[in-house]
């Protein structure tokens, strides 16, 4: 992992002052109806307790792309205006401290499956380093982490054990758990980085459209903290998805979902697909998992419906795996649109 | 009846062998990707991986069942550099025959694709070309796009097809 001193620069200039900021989220706002029922929010910031959970989708049409990677300011600067929105502070790393308790470890868990061309792009990952730096976390006791070596390459990143840095592994170094958890039907083992690394997770998956599951973001990234996912695959991942995200150590332990939608394949995922590639340049954040893959779904049918495809729904994936998640079983959270509030910036 | 008894033991083990051969014993092509420098402006930049049916979910979870559902035995990766201009991946699907291969690269027929004279039948996108010969599947993704990545791609291509 690269140091990422480099990527400072203060909130001060991203956010310029408190009254644009307002300005800003006031004009782009989207309420659809919601809530942040899991209380994670509310320990942000003035997050009022409306009973809805709010989802943040922050965009830059004008973000630039250098090589395969966007540019670094300029997804810094979305970041901390995603997050400051989500929190209602207009000083970004206020919130990422309160975010964190102190001596916490925090997990990346990003998502590099679909190859190089189609996985968590690396200057996101070290943007959310720099800010958990910024808010006093030490660069040691932050771990990118993945499925293996080849999924974390595929993002740009570098294996680094050494606890002086921001570390970086995959399960197939750290290893799984030896006592089997059941999760619907199968037995699974939890990656040791879940389970013994990590005092929380920030999920950090990118968008992708899936052959089986119809959509993977937030919840369908868990199936890389398992050893054997392709046991889940069965019925379009439904109700894989939501089982192996019930799971006691995922549910506790994964609190945000900082989504990478930069960049992202409406057809012929989850492979990276050249021929379905598509930039959005935005980014979805928050607390509430079902929320926000709700939100990622609406963003990649109306991308479909504009390239003249059906909706998942209509091509026969719909990810029926995120009503499951949200049912009295697994309550993970909410899929009510009118329980979500939606704020696009 | 001693005899009958070698005869039926006989019969298993040749049964049995031809059940291997015919479904599950055809082995991967590895020696299909072309080495540095064998492909003007190609260089190989790492060492061919290769799954097996039973291990393709370690490579594209998720995607694995529709290979699976088609007949594959294996699956081969490599990837490649054009030129310091662009990356590439090839990947290299093994079926369990033609039939296999035909249903595979049938299945999902993209829009703006133009057809190429590759194997028994290619097509070409702005940045991949695929094809299938016999009961392999080919498939070249570069990871950018340049004015001459459709060329590169396709030399890259013909010098696979060669090797099948």
């Amino acid at each position: 992992v690269k140091h990422t001193g480099v990527l400072v620069r203060s909130v001060e200039e991203v956010m310029k002052s408190r009254r644009e900021f307002l300005k800003c989220a006031a004009t782009g706002a989207a309420l659809m109806g919601t809530h942040s029922s899991l209380g994670w929010a509310e320990a942000l910031g003035p997050q009022k307790r409306s009973g809805r959970s709010r989802v943040v989708v922050a965009r830059d049409a004008g973000l630039r792309v250098q090589g395969s990677q966007p540019d670094e300011k300029g997804v810094l600067a979305l970041l901390d205006k995603a997050m400051a929105v989500y929190t209602g502070r207009d000083k970004p790393v206020e919130a990422w401290q309160r975010m964190v308790p102190r001596g916490t470890v925090v997990g990346l868990k990003v998502n590099g499956l679909g190859g190089r061309g189609i996985a968590t792009h690396a200057v996101l990952i070290l943007a959310i380093c720099e800010r958990l730096q910024r808010a006093g976390v030490p660069a040691g006791n932050i771990i990118v982490w993945d499925r293996n070596a080849r999924d974390l390459a595929a993002c740009g990143m570098s294996i680094n054990s050494d606890g002086g840095r921001v570390r970086c592994y995959g399960s197939d170094s750290a290893g799984f758990e030896d006592r089997a958890v059941q999760c619907g039907a199968a037995q699974l083992r939890l990656s040791k980085i879940l389970t013994r690394d990590c005092g929380m997770v920030i999920s950090v998956p990118i968008l992708k459209d899936h052959n089986m599951s119809g959509l993977t973001f937030s919840m369908k990234n868990m199936y890389g903290v398992v050893d054997r996912p392709f046991l889940l695959h069965a019925n379009n991942c439904n109700p894989g998805v939501a089982d192996v995200n019930a799971l006691a150590a995922v549910r506790d332990k994964v609190r945000f979902t900082i989504g990478d939608v930069l960049a992202s394949v409406y057809e012929g995922g989850p492979v990276f697909s050249p021929e379905h590639f598509w930039r959005p340049n935005a980014l979805v954040v928050g607390e509430d998992r079902v929320a926000v893959d709700c939100t990622a779904l609406d963003m990649l049918d109306r991308k479909r419906v504009e390239e003249g495809l059906p909706t998942l729904k209509g091509s026969g994936r719909e990810p029926k795996y995120i009503a499951t998640a949200a049912d009295a079983m697994h309550k993970l959270g909410t899929n009510d649109p009118r329980r979500i509030q939606l704020m696009e910036v | 009846m001693r005899t009958l008894r070698n005869w039926k033991a006989v019969s298993a083990v040749v049964a049995l062998a031809a059940v291997f051969l015919a479904a599950g014993c055809r082995k991967a092509k590895t020696d299909v990707f072309p080495e540095s420098g064998m492909v003007a402006g190609w260089q190989k930049t790492g060492d061919t991986r290769t799954y097996a049916a039973k291990d393709l979910w370690q490579y594209i979870d998720g995607e694995a069942e529709k290979y699976i559902s088609a007949g594959v035995v294996s699956a081969s990766t490599a990837d490649y550099k054009y030129q310091d201009k662009l990356e590439a991946i090839v990947d290299v699907y093994t079926m369990s025959n033609a039939a296999g291969a035909a249903k595979l690269f049938d299945a999902n027929p993209a829009k703006d694709a133009s057809r190429v004279p590759l194997g028994d039948a290619g097509v070409a996108h702005a940045q991949s070309v695929s094809f299938r010969k016999g009961p392999y599947v080919v498939r070249i993704v570069a990871y950018e796009s340049a004015p001459e990545t459709q060329l590169a791609l396709m030399a890259l291509a013909r010098a696979i097809e060669a090797k099948l």
